[in-house]
Order: structure tokens, then sequence, then C-alpha cells
């Protein structure tokens, strides 16, 4: 059944040949994600912000014209939409689904809280390694100290 | 063993602060024989401190001369282009095509880290905010083995501040490398060690106890780590005048230590070491200041490839 209600689903927006489709984004979220995917600027998007969901109310869906995401482009993701799924369409058809995992390394995301940080005086990426228990703690690359990620 | 660059003391293990503390005691035979050296002759360090720190950077200069190379750098970061908006990445790709290995100090934590993604030469930390403080940890360690003869089953009191003290933390990580080793921390609340890394040293197995009371358990201990409370960290002065007497070691103190026991401070202290026990053979700060010349000589010298 999920082909039907992905097909129900893509009448609000149109339908995309071959791409990837970023689907249940937590509500308003969807800049934030456009935010961390990198290389996309060249690319054709569908942005719908607010739309419903059986599962979750509301939610926003990305879809991507022409370009296939790999992992390590989209697991950042999850940070901002654990819920978040990743389908690749390939001719018209789905041929992945799949859920974001959490990543163990994120870059270029998110400032580290210490105001001592070296991250906060010179215009560099920050580097988190992400410890992903009970809360998800960020640990800074490069003053070590911890972050606990809200979203 | 390899060592690129010296930033945290997690990059040691266990056998590779060994080998260190064994070449340490190479370079004090040679200091000791009081004849020129020759082990580093044609290379260059650079010290560059964007914060000052009289004493470490001394030490690390004399380290080099001792070894017969010789020492490039700037020692206060409002003299450097620096303050001039330079960023740190472009003073790193100049200094390396001067120099042959890099000590540097920044009031910013993970600058050291940040500095050996853009250079080619060796990069030792030589303090980093808050952070850590390497090349300290390798002398307080060679400074307990040679009185002690050993850093295993040892009852090590840290006291002072050791919420903010990163000596004291680096101390206690690599102590719980080491056998059976109880560390007591003796701080007041406001400055107790931090649950973090007292949670990461308990997993190895070392014993932590807490207390507010260095008279209670002073007799206990075989080495006492005293630290300065520093005014910088506070943000009320009251707050600050209200915890930095809280514990002096003076003779009357020591009189219920045993005879055995060592203090030691990393330096400058403030008041929390009563001069009139500099007399008292246990007080051991100024030998431990020293031994930072062989320790700096041994690191030197080994990430320089030079031999000896
Ligand atoms: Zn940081």
């Amino acid at each position: 059944m999920p082909i039907l209600k992905n097909n129900m689903e893509e009448k609000k927006v149109r339908n995309i040949i071959n791409g990837t489709v970023i689907d249940h984004i937590k509500p308003n979220c969807a800049m934030k994600v456009l935010s961390i995917l990198k290389d996309i600027d060249q690319e054709c998007l569908i942005v719908c912000i607010n739309t419903d969901s059986k599962k979750y109310g509301r939610k926003d869906v990305i879809k991507i014209e022409n370009k296939f995401l790999q992992e390590n482009e989209y697991n950042e993701l999850a940070l901002i939409s654990p819920e978040a799924t990743i389908s690749m369409i390939k001719d018209g058809k789905i041929t992945s689904k799949e859920k974001v995992k959490t990543p163990t390394h994120i870059k270029g995301i998110g400032k580290c809280k210490n105001p001592r940080c070296i991250t906060n005086c010179q215009d560099i990426e920050t580097e988190f390694d992400v410890e992903n228990g009970d809360k998800i703690i960020l640990r800074c690359v490069y003053c070590e100290s911890t972050n606990e990620y809200k979203n | 063993m390899e060592l690129e660059n010296f930033i945290s003391i997690n990059d040691l293990k266990k056998e590779d602060i060994d080998f260190f503390l064994k070449k340490a005691d190479e370079m004090l035979k040679l200091l000791d024989s009081k004849e020129p050296l020759d082990i580093c002759r044609g290379k260059i360090l650079a010290t560059l401190f964007f914060e000052p720190s009289t004493r470490t950077r001394l030490s690390f200069e004399s380290a080099m001369h001792r070894l017969g190379g010789s020492v490039v750098g700037f020692a206060d970061a409002n003299t450097s282009s620096v303050k001039k908006g330079e960023s740190l990445a472009d003073t790193i790709k100049t200094v390396e095509s001067y120099s042959d290995i890099i000590v540097m100090r920044s009031p910013f934590e993970g600058a050291s880290m940040l500095a050996t993604k853009y250079c080619s030469i060796p990069i030792i930390n030589a303090g980093d905010g808050g952070h850590e403080h390497p090349t300290q940890t390798i002398l307080d360690l060679y400074t307990i083995k040679k009185k002690k003869n050993t850093l295993s089953n040892l009852t090590i009191g840290l006291c002072g501040d050791l919420k903010f003290g990163r000596t004291v933390h680096s101390l206690a990580k690599a102590l719980s490398a080491f056998n059976n080793n109880k560390i007591v921390c003796i701080a007041p609340n406001e400055l107790k060690f931090p649950n973090g890394i007292k949670g990461k040293i308990e997993e190895k197995g070392t014993k932590i106890i807490q207390t507010q009371n260095l008279e209670e358990v002073i007799d206990k201990l075989d080495v006492l780590y005293v630290t300065r409370i520093q005014k910088e960290r506070f943000l009320s002065e009251k707050e600050y005048l209200r915890l930095k007497g809280v514990y002096v070691v003076d003779n009357k103190m020591l009189q219920k230590a045993k005879k055995d026991l060592i203090v030691m401070h990393p330096l400058p202290r403030v008041d929390e070491i009563n001069p009139e026990v500099d007399s008292d053979p246990r007080c051991i700060y100024f030998k431990q200041a020293f031994y930072g010349i062989p320790v700096r000589m041994a690191l030197l010298s080994f990430m320089l490839k030079c031999q000896s």
C-alpha cells in the first residue's frame, strides 16, 4: 500500500520522475533542512510546508529533482527531524525508502556553546562527534565540551 | 610510536608515557653532565604565545637551547600580527616555513587542534584555555615517578580549583591509566571535580573520593597536588574572595601529613601554599618546575626525530 499512499500525496505537489523525496519532516522545519543540505543550490526543489500527515498531523516534504542524496548527505537531517524518511525515485518508481539515522559525526552544523571555543572566534566550520544515548550529545571536536542537542 | 602533534594527554597511551618518562631521565643525565649538547643543532623552535605564560615559554625555550637548537617566537599576541586580525591559519602557514616545530598557547580552547589542520610541521599544545596542557601532565607524572619511584598504588590528593583547573583533569586522567591509584578530590562545592571526567576515570577502575576538608584527609596522602583558585574564572569578586583562601598549606597543616608526602603545585601560587613551608623537604614544586626542562627536551627531540 505505501505506493498508493505516496501517489495520493504526490497530487498535492507534483510527482518527480527522478530524484529524492524527503518526507515526514517535522512541520515548519523544511527550511532548516534545506539549510544543512549541501550542493543543492543549483537543483530544482519542490518544498511543501505544513501539509496534512496521517501519522503526525502535519509535516513538511521536500523533493529534489534529478539528484540522489547520499547517506552522508542526508543523515544529518536526523538531528532536525528524526522521523524523516528518504525515498529515491527512478523512472517514476520508488526504488528505496529509508528512515534517516543519527550520524556519528557532523560538520558545519550548529554552534559550540563554549564561549572560549576556537570555533567561536575564527571563521571555521564547527565539527562534532555525536553520542546517541537517551539524549543526543554533541561533543565539540576542538574544545571537547559537550552540548546537549535540542531541537 | 608516532607522535605527529601533541595536543592532548589522550594522544598518549600508557606505554608512550612510560617511554617519555624514561627519555626524560636520559635528558636529565645529560643535563647533569653539564656538557653542551647538539642533539637538535640546526633546528628551530617557534613559540607562539597568543596568551602570555612566562614560565611555560621559558621552560620550552630553555629546553630547546639545552638541546643545541634555536628559538624564534612571540610572547604576547598584542605585539604580533594576530592583534591586527590575522587568522590563526595565516599565522601558522607563515610560521611553519620559519621553523621545524611549533609550541603554541592560546586563550581559546581547541586552538592547537585547529592549527594542526593547516600545519605540516609538529605542533605542541602549551595550553589552550581551560582545555589541555599535556606537557604539564607529563612533567607532573615525571615528578611523581622521580620522588615515589612508581606511578601505581598511590593516594593522590588534588586540592583547590578542581572544576576549571585543567592540569588536575589531565593529571587525574593520566593517573587512572596506572594500577590501583586512589584520587582524593579536595574542593569547595562550587569548584568540585566535574562529574563527566569523574565518571570516565572511575570506569578505568580508579577510586575517587570527594571531600571539602583537607585537614581530614592529609594524613592519608602520598601526593598533594595544590592548584590556584583563579580570579578570572569567577563572575563576581565576592565569590572569588570567599573561596580563594579556603585551603592553605602551612607548617601546621604539614605536621599532620606523612613524612614522605610530596607537595606539588603547577605554579604560580597565590596564597594556597604559605612560603614558610618552602624549606620543608616535602615541598617539591620548584623541583617540579625544573623537571619541565628534561621532559620538554625529551618531547622536542623525539618529535623532531633527533637522536640523542
Ligand atoms: Zn567547542
